[in-house]
């Protein structure tokens, strides 16, 4: 941990180099320690506040920061879209800039508009932190994910890593995908090619609408949700065909390595992308990474706030 | 201003020796039993390990030895030009009922030791807490003085800083005089 943390915002993985992910994820170790001990709070942020502001509904990934910025001893306010002035027409810089004007010291948003915190954070003094942007980039979630396969594997660097299923919807693919890449993994993209473009070999990333294919020589296999709530259209004839084709299930695990972890962001829609005795058997880490999150959202709210108001000294 | 050279690594050595002594002193003379002794990252926890080397050797017991990082506990997060970095806490005992010592470099403004205070007690509940630290070189902005200083040294504000160097840390023992705060800067 030799560099320092600058920036005021964390807004997606594509705008941090590998030496700020990994100091993300080395600060997180220590962080997860806290939720260990018998008093699982410090005093980190105390005098700090932070505004939870979730335009777009969320149940774990709001639980994860609310909880994480409750064991730094910040102060929290919770805004629903759905009770907020947003309905009445009011923009969200507005918005936004009310809850900076009561002396706010950071934001944690959801949006369904890829790219509302890039807009915002340059317009605001205070921190805006990303917790999920419509299809653009969730950070948390793939700092999460990748501090999982860190502590499981040891590292990251030269593992097969494949994501499975709705590639084109993610956000939390396109954050892993720029995460894994700058720590060095290999990226593998499965799934039917309506919802896995070819798009993506630019980026250096295989891609296959074959499952065998995809997970065959997988470390870690990480599937997405089928997101029927972002499919306007239909991208596949039915779940059940999706269920039978590529599904992790038991005729199709025998597929991947003995030794592969298996990951799913959450919610899971059991017995379509992933079957219950999967989800459940020895190989998940489904709620490790739920563990994680905790430990990963108190590590960027840490640094986010040391880096905020310099004082003049 | 340069670096001056305050004490060399003999000298460095034998102010190790002689907290030690101290140490060893106390729980003769007190009877105190269960003792362990935490360093406060960074060169706390080095000394610690060589003070409890050297209890272990004279007092034949079997010290445990753990390491507290405070950064999570300090009241000035985003009054630093930095942000201080996190280092490794690992404190593998219950330190319920035991008789803790903390052990660091420098004894300044007692700010560390009041983060390391909290920070300690949010583990268990210890039977008492001591403090040994290698100089304790004045400038307390805090009611907190330490129990063992191998070095009290009365230094004014505008003299500069102490800077404890340790082989396992920096590749020397010594001590040096320095017009950079050393906490600050990057490691």
């Amino acid at each position: 941990m030799s560099i320092t943390w600058t920036k005021k915002d964390l807004l997606s993985l594509y705008d941090l180099d590998a030496a700020e992910i990994k100091l993300i994820l080395d600060t997180a170790a220590e962080f997860k320690k806290v939720s260990e001990r018998r008093v699982k709070k410090v005093p980190a942020l105390r005098g700090k506040t932070v505004v939870n502001l979730f335009v777009e509904p969320s149940t774990r990934t709001r639980t994860s920061f609310e909880l994480a910025e409750q064991r730094l001893s910040a102060d929290i306010i919770n805004i629903n879209a759905a009770s907020s002035s947003l309905k009445k027409g009011e923009t969200l810089l507005d918005t936004v800039k009310n809850i900076e004007a009561l002396q706010v010291d950071i934001v944690v948003m959801r949006h369904s508009a890829a790219g509302a915190h890039n807009f915002l954070a340059p317009r605001l003094s205070c921190g805006i932190v990303n917790a999920g942007d419509g299809s653009h980039s969730h950070p948390t979630q793939a700092l999460l994910d990748i501090f999982t396969i860190i502590e499981k594997k040891g590292g990251v660097e030269g593992l097969n890593v494949t994501i499975l299923g709705d590639i084109l919807h993610s956000r939390v693919a396109r954050s892993n995908i720029w995460g894994l890449l700058k720590l060095g993994a290999k990226v593998t993209l499965g799934g039917p090619s309506t919802l896995v473009p070819k798009e993506f070999e630019k980026l250096g990333i295989r891609v296959c609408d074959n499952l065998e294919e995809a997970v065959s020589d997988a470390d870690v296999v990480n599937l997405l949700r089928i997101q029927h709530e972002r499919q306007k259209t239909s991208f596949f004839p039915s779940t059940s065909e999706y269920a039978n084709i590529f599904g992790l299930n038991e005729k199709t695990i025998k597929y991947v390595k003995k030794d592969a972890m298996i990951m799913h962001p959450g919610p899971i829609n059991r017995g379509i992308e992933l079957a219950s005795s999967i989800a459940d058997g020895p190989r998940s880490v489904i709620l490790e990474q739920v563990t994680n999150g905790l430990a990963v959202r108190m590590a960027v709210l840490y640094l986010v706030a040391g880096s905020l108001d310099k004082a003049p000294s | 201003m340069n670096e001056k050279l305050l004490f060399d690594s003999r000298e460095v050595v034998a102010v190790i020796d002689a907290i030690a002594e101290m140490v060893a002193g106390e729980i003769k003379r007190n009877h105190i039993e269960n003792v362990a002794l935490i360093g406060i990252q960074l060169r706390g926890v080095p000394l610690a390990r060589r003070i409890a080397g050297k209890l272990n050797e004279t007092l034949k017991l079997d010290i445990q030895t753990g390491s507290l990082d405070i950064s999570m506990y300090r009241d000035d997060i985003g009054k630093r030009k930095k942000l201080t970095d996190i280092h490794e806490t690992d404190i593998a005992f219950d330190i319920d009922d035991k008789s803790i010592i903390l052990v660091d470099d420098i004894l300044h403004t007692g700010r560390t030791i009041r983060a390391a205070l909290d920070a300690v007690t949010d583990y268990g509940r210890p039977k008492l807490i001591k403090l040994a630290v290698f100089i304790d070189r004045g400038g307390h902005e805090f009611p907190i003085s330490a129990d063992y200083a191998g070095k009290t040294i009365d230094l004014d504000g505008k003299d500069g800083f102490v800077s404890l160097r340790l082989a396992e840390t920096d590749a020397e023992d010594a001590v040096y005089l320095t017009p950079e705060n050393p906490h600050t800067k990057n490691r």
